[in-house]
């Protein structure tokens, strides 16, 4: 005979599975093993840091005193370098007396980047911001009009190049490359066959030489008397660059979308550009978020190897700030850990930022 | 020259590559009001016919008409035919992006270009006519699969097509829910829309269909009005398909 079913009344877990206590239990010591890489890395730290601290803090030099840091070297660290170099790692070879317009024009811009990723300023009216800074910033740091003195671009550096080389590439190429993901799975084969030559072309190559193309190789093609800044160059290399991979980011995402969802498109009536605006691109881009992101990021850093073309970005600013001064040179590695933080601040935001906005996207899977 | 029949196969054959013979001299007439139901084995070509029909696939040979308009490579054609015929198909293929209301929306928006407003309420009436206005403001995922399919219906009926096309509209769901649908489904009929239903509710084809066509091997092998058609079927294949469908 079956029983008689009975409803069983919902009750608490028998043992604490949220907290402190039962997430160290959980992650750290769930078996010997897991407990003895525990408390081996925990040894490994108590072994370092002190070492670390008397390093960079109590024996240091904070003061720009080179015959102090001389003195305190392979005891404590330097800082002083960093007192001494900040404004020339920080603003390259633009003029010192000048510096305060590379520092607003850079504050412009960052400020332009955070209220950009705010979700509330997300409309049209973001395209205006975008103009507006982009005029102050080149108003600031080019001059030559209320009565700024010019200054020509090779002379700018530092942050402001490095932040405007990012963004500025970033911006021109996810736009492009779009373009190119869509146009590498048209129907048209004159536009798939040029997205793919595109494609491909630049992915053989690396940056470097992408970059040394665009400063020493075009302007031999170009005629007479006609040149464009070498900035500019620099930049469309990049974000020509930067747009043939990101399109095979997009072409993953692009992929990932069942055929359905275009055949229901279809069915209704909407137009191909409809389509991908509507259905296929919000779809796509959410799923590529985080390597969209991830190559966000390392075109930040690749602004490094604009270097190469003697424009002197954050990297290029710390060699130029350091290598011609004999007295501060041995302390490379402590203005190093200074442009390292800097570049730190920015990639570590990115990719929270990025988390973010995966959460934002993904709304709608949450059941 | 007006024409009673709103769809007309004449002769229509269709390959898929160079071997694969999946439509062979269909010949069919749907008159307006007209309810179909589509059976057959798995590879018959019965969703395919269909889908020939709003321009999902296209054919090789003969001529599809729709609603006056013959449907060739001319892509005014097929934008004009979409226009008039909506699907539901057996993934429900709702955008998973945006919600109910928005799903519903699209359309007659970007495509009729009517405002906001008049989009909003005429999806709502839609939704209401599927019993699952309470559900507007949800995402697809959130619901289960045959309130998702119920959505699905409402869709394709905001831009208030002639003819509707289900492709197996039970076919993905849990049995529980197929009655949900079903019902919606007998509701639409009742309207006096042009309805052609591929599926294998033979209770539904009896309840609503003016016709029921079997189809096996790219071929339309028996066409008959519902009760002939299961208590008296002519060919040998449509009795033993009929045999092992009904016979359980």
């Amino acid at each position: 005979m079956a029983d008689i079913f009975q409803p069983v009344a919902a009750r608490p877990a028998p043992i604490a599975t949220e907290g402190l206590m039962p997430w160290i239990k959980r992650n750290l010591f769930t078996s010997w093993k897991n407990s003895l890489v525990t408390l081996l890395m925990l040894g490994l730290v108590a072994y370092l840091l002190p070492g670390f601290v008397q390093w960079g803090a109590i024996n240091a030099v904070f003061s720009a005193h080179a015959d102090a840091c001389q003195a305190a070297r392979g005891i404590g660290a330097c800082w002083g370098v960093v007192t001494e170099k900040w404004r020339l790692i920080i603003f390259g070879r633009y003029p010192f007396e000048q510096q305060w317009r590379p520092e607003i024009a850079t504050l412009v811009m960052v400020t332009g980047l955070v209220l950009s990723c705010i979700r509330a300023f997300w409309s049209m009216w973001l395209l205006a911001l975008w103009a507006g800074v982009l005029a102050v910033f080149f108003t600031l740091m080019g001059g030559g009009v209320f009565g700024l003195e010019p200054v020509r671009t090779d002379l700018w550096g530092g942050l402001p190049l490095t932040v405007m080389l990012a963004t500025l590439s970033i911006f021109c190429a996810f736009p492009l490359a779009v373009l190119v993901a869509l146009g590498r799975r048209s129907n048209l084969p004159a536009i798939r066959t040029l997205c793919i030559i595109y494609i491909e072309l630049i992915r053989g190559v690396p940056l470097i030489s992408v970059l040394f193309m665009a400063s020493f190789m075009f302007p031999l093609f170009m005629p007479q008397g006609t040149s464009i800044d070498v900035l500019v160059r620099v930049l469309v290399g990049i974000t020509l660059f930067a747009a043939a991979y990101m399109a095979e980011i997009v072409r993953g995402g692009l992929q990932a979308i069942p055929k359905g969802q275009l055949e229901a498109a279809d069915t209704l009536g909407l137009s191909y550009w409809q389509t991908q605006r509507k259905i296929v691109l919000p779809q796509a881009l959410a799923m590529v978020v985080p390597s969209m992101m991830n190559n966000f990021i390392s075109i930040f850093k690749d602004t490094s190897l604009v270097t190469i073309v003697s424009l002197y970005e954050l990297t290029g600013a710390h060699g130029l700030a350091l290598n011609s001064d004999v007295n501060w040179r041995p302390f490379k590695i402590e203005a190093y850990i200074f442009i390292i933080a800097i570049y730190f601040v920015f990639c570590f935001a990115m990719s929270r930022y990025s988390l973010w906005v995966e959460k934002q996207v993904n709304v709608s899977k949450a059941r | 020259m007006s024409d009673d029949n709103i769809i007309r196969f004449d002769k229509v054959n269709k390959w898929y590559g160079n071997d694969f013979h999946v439509l062979r001299d269909i010949d069919l007439k749907v008159a307006r009001g007209e309810r179909i139901v589509i059976c057959g084995p798995s590879g018959s070509g019965k969703s395919t016919l269909i889908r020939c029909i709003n321009a999902l696939e296209e054919y090789q040979q003969g001529q599809l008409t729709v609603d006056g308009i013959l449907l060739a490579d001319d892509i005014k054609a097929i934008e004009g035919v979409r226009k008039q015929v909506g699907m539901v198909f057996q993934q429900f293929n709702l955008f998973p992006h945006l919600t109910v209301l928005e799903n519903l929306t699209l359309a007659p928006m970007w495509v009729g270009k009517l405002p906001k407003k008049e989009a909003e309420e005429r999806a709502m009436q839609q939704l209401e006519r599927v019993r699952i206005a309470e559900q507007a403001g949800k995402y697809p995922l959130q619901l289960s699969g045959g309130q998702q399919q119920r959505v699905a219906i409402a869709r394709a009926l905001c831009l208030t097509p002639k003819i509707m096309l289900f492709d197996e509209p039970t076919s993905a769901l849990d049995p529980e829910m197929i009655k949900e649908v079903l019902d919606v489904m007998i509701e639409l009929a009742e309207g006096g829309i042009t309805m052609i239903c591929v599926t294998h509710e033979m209770g539904f084809a009896k309840a609503v269909a003016n016709r029921v066509i079997f189809m096996d091997q790219g071929q339309i092998v028996e066409q008959n009005e519902p009760h002939e058609f299961f208590n008296n079927p002519q060919s040998e294949r449509t009795k033993d398909f009929l045999s092992k469908i009904l016979g359980h």
